[in-house]
């Protein structure tokens, strides 16, 4: 429709460096279905180190979908996906992250009776023979968030009592454990207050200047706007554009988010 | 700050716990009215039966603390301990088995049941509720088919799982070596963590609060244990079931198996998402669940010399499952320990034997019982929509 020929980044242009090497994640062709429901249809997207690349749309347009994808947790209907240049089929949440594509979910997938410690290391705990190495674990949790500047009251409180902002510090401390190449995040912002959300916003700078890939869907366009490398959009579980997101005006993005037409001289 | 999207059924006491503390306090108080009520209650004599009426309903409700803690429920334990005792029984007295097949063979027939359930839950999608019910009527069935015409055994006195069960006591110099070892091993453990908290430069816990607790350890082992050889001393099955709650313990606790089953029973889909895999630990807690309920089952026969149609009936299905809540495991998941099992099944003991001890019907004791319970559950829901989880 439009935004699409506007300010697409050509293959070519860019930093010869960052370009020289295949993206982190690349999702070809995804299409996924429930039931009737087409929740994405035939959905490319690329991310590549040291960028950001958001992800928006409206409700249902089928981000968290495509962040299910990216995890593991949902198999395509069709598509392919591409990791470092070689093309893979994730079919459990365990196998992408072995791969390095680490997720922060909108539910944020932790486990509200288990400790920080614990959440941080669920699914991949340091073990000493057969038995938990909780103080390896608690060294690593203290030296991550130290480093990540996240403070919660203690790293043995059990997550149920930590504030939402804390909780999100913790959903992307876990996934940025054991160095992963990209990070997913779905609407890591939505539940936050304001101070909240620019702690989050600093740590996806942060994560991105670290040299992740990071992708981002979220329906925040100011969030976005703040951290974005680069914007896509879905509308209705189809590619509606994609911009740069240093060029690109908001009037633009709505309208793709939208799907009204705007006329050449309204946007910016 | 405010915090939005606490899911229902997440909260809990404001970073807090209140423990054991709960059952501690009912317990003290039922052994005070009871003993006002009959100076006998705490006689060692009596308190020596209770132990040994406990120990075999306890290793129940191990099992079903486990099964508990991934979120789901079994209603059959009592039924699957008649079928294991029925299985030993016959086994023993009729077929003529070493007793070391027939307990084996009655504990597997634990497994099977258990492993049924594991694979209709996470394959069918069967509610455990309905699905346990389901086994408990089935393994009814079997009990009696099991036992036969006659439909009660005696095991033989002379055979040493009766005489294990019924007559056998660890030696005073054993019982307290095993105090002093649990003891040591206590101080030993948060020695070395300790000194490896240290290393890595994490804050270590001052000496006193840690001495303080080994000190309250050593007394709360020693006392009984003292008192109970000023009688008969400490049963071999009391012994065995306080070592499967140590293993227990240290499974949940230390292992990433029990790491995965208070995920998956805190948060299924959180503990899917970080890669556990979920359908092997709900059957590894049916499992376990119908092992341990296999092997109570044993060992009550053992107790009784005998099995019949009425072994795990009435109430015991229920009973366990009382047991556990009390002793502090949540209905809902995710939250208790392998130590509600001894707590609850003392409480749930402590009421049925006080109430013998004055010579009344089962009524009471089921209206006490159901009464304590529900003081439990009510707890545990409470503690879980108390916490104001605030921003901080
Ligand atoms: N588990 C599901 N079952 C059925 N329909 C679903 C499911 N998840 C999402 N959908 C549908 O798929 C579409 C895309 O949803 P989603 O990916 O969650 O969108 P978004 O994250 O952008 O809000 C919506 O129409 C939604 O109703
Ligand atoms: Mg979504």
């Amino acid at each position: 429709m439009n935004g699409r020929a506007g300010n697409r980044r050509g293959p070519l242009e860019g930093e010869p460096a960052v370009l020289a090497e295949p993206p982190a994640l690349a999702l070809h062709g995804v299409t996924h279905s429930y039931g009737a429901v087409r929740a994405l249809v035939d959905v490319d997207l690329d991310v590549r180190r040291h960028e950001v690349v958001a992800v928006v749309g409206e409700n249902g347009a089928g981000k968290s979908t495509l962040v299910g994808v990216m995890s593991g947790v949902l198999v395509p209907d069709a598509g392919e996906v591409v990791v470092d240049g070689r093309e893979t089929q994730l079919t459990s949440p365990g196998q992408a992250r072995g791969l390095g594509i680490a997720t922060v979910f909108q539910d944020l997938a932790l486990c509200e009776d288990l400790d920080v410690v614990e959440n941080l290391f669920l699914g991949q705990e340091i073990r000493f023979g057969p038995l938990l190495d909780e103080v390896a674990m608690e060294r690593e949790a203290q030296r991550l968030l130290a480093q990540l500047a996240v403070r919660v009251p203690s790293v043995r409180a059990p997550v149920a009592s930590l504030s939402g902002g804390q909780r999100q510090a913790v959903a992307i401390a876990r996934a940025l454990l054991g160095e992963p190449r990209v990070l997913v995040l779905d609407e890591p912002t939505a539940a936050l207050g304001v101070t909240q959300t620019a702690e989050v916003l600093t740590l996806i700078e942060r994560v991105r200047d670290a040299g992740f890939g990071v992708v981002l869907a979220s329906h925040n366009l100011t969030d976005v706007q703040a951290v974005a490398d680069r914007v896509v959009v879905l509308r209705r579980g189809r590619l509606n554009g994609e911009f740069d997101a240093d060029v690109a005006g908001y009037e633009q993005i709505v309208a793709a988010i939208t799907g009204v037409a705007i006329g050449p001289g309204e946007g910016r | 700050m405010t915090v939005l999207r606490t899911p229902p059924g997440s909260l809990r006491w404001a970073g807090r716990d209140l423990g054991s503390w709960p059952v501690l306090g009912a317990l003290a108080v039922l052994w005070l009215v009871f003993q006002a009520m009959n100076p006998n209650f705490l006689s060692a004599d009596n308190l020596v039966n209770l132990a040994l009426q406990a120990a075999p309903l306890g290793v129940l409700t191990l099992g079903v603390v486990l099964v508990l803690l991934v979120g789901q429920i079994d209603l059959s334990t009592g039924a699957v301990s008649g079928l294991a005792a029925a299985v030993v029984a016959v086994g023993m007295s009729q077929q003529g088995w070493p007793g070391w097949l027939a307990v084996l063979a009655a504990v597997a027939s634990g497994a099977v049941v258990g492993w049924g359930y594991g694979w209709a839950f996470t394959r069918l999608g069967v509610p455990s509720f309905v699905l346990t019910l389901a086994g408990l009527l089935v393994t009814l069935g079997l009990q009696v088919r099991v036992l036969g015409s006659t439909g009660s055994l005696n095991l033989p006195f002379e055979s040493w799982l009766v005489r294990l069960m019924q007559q056998a006591f660890l030696p005073p110099w054993l019982a307290y070596l095993l105090v002093a070892l649990v003891v040591a091993g206590y101080l030993g453990v948060r020695l070395v963590e300790r000194r490896r908290r240290a290393a890595a430069e994490l804050p270590v816990e001052p000496w006193r609060p840690v001495a303080a607790r080994a000190a309250l350890l050593a007394a709360a082992t020693l006392v009984p244990t003292w008192y109970l050889q000023t009688n008969r001393g400490v049963g071999v099955s009391v012994a065995v079931f306080l070592g499967l709650v140590l293993v227990v313990d240290l499974l949940l606790r230390r292992t990433r198996w029990g790491r995965s089953v208070r995920a998956v029973g805190s948060n299924v889909g959180s503990a899917h998402r970080a890669g556990f895999a979920v359908r092997q630990v709900y059957t590894s807690a049916f499992v376990a669940c119908s092992s341990l309920a296999a092997l109570g089952g044993v060992m009550a026969a053992g107790r009784l010399a005998a099995a019949n149609q009425g072994s795990g009936g009435s109430d015991t299905n229920l009973t366990v499952i009382a047991a556990a809540v009390i002793g502090g495991t949540s209905l809902f998941g995710g939250r208790g320990s392998a130590w509600s099992a001894p707590l609850g099944v003392l409480v749930v003991g402590t009421i049925s034997s006080g109430l013998t001890l004055l010579n009344l019907d089962s009524a009471p004791r089921y209206i006490v019982t159901g009464l304590v319970l529900a003081l439990a559950v009510t707890l545990d829901a409470v503690g879980r929509r108390r916490a104001p989880v605030t921003g901080r």
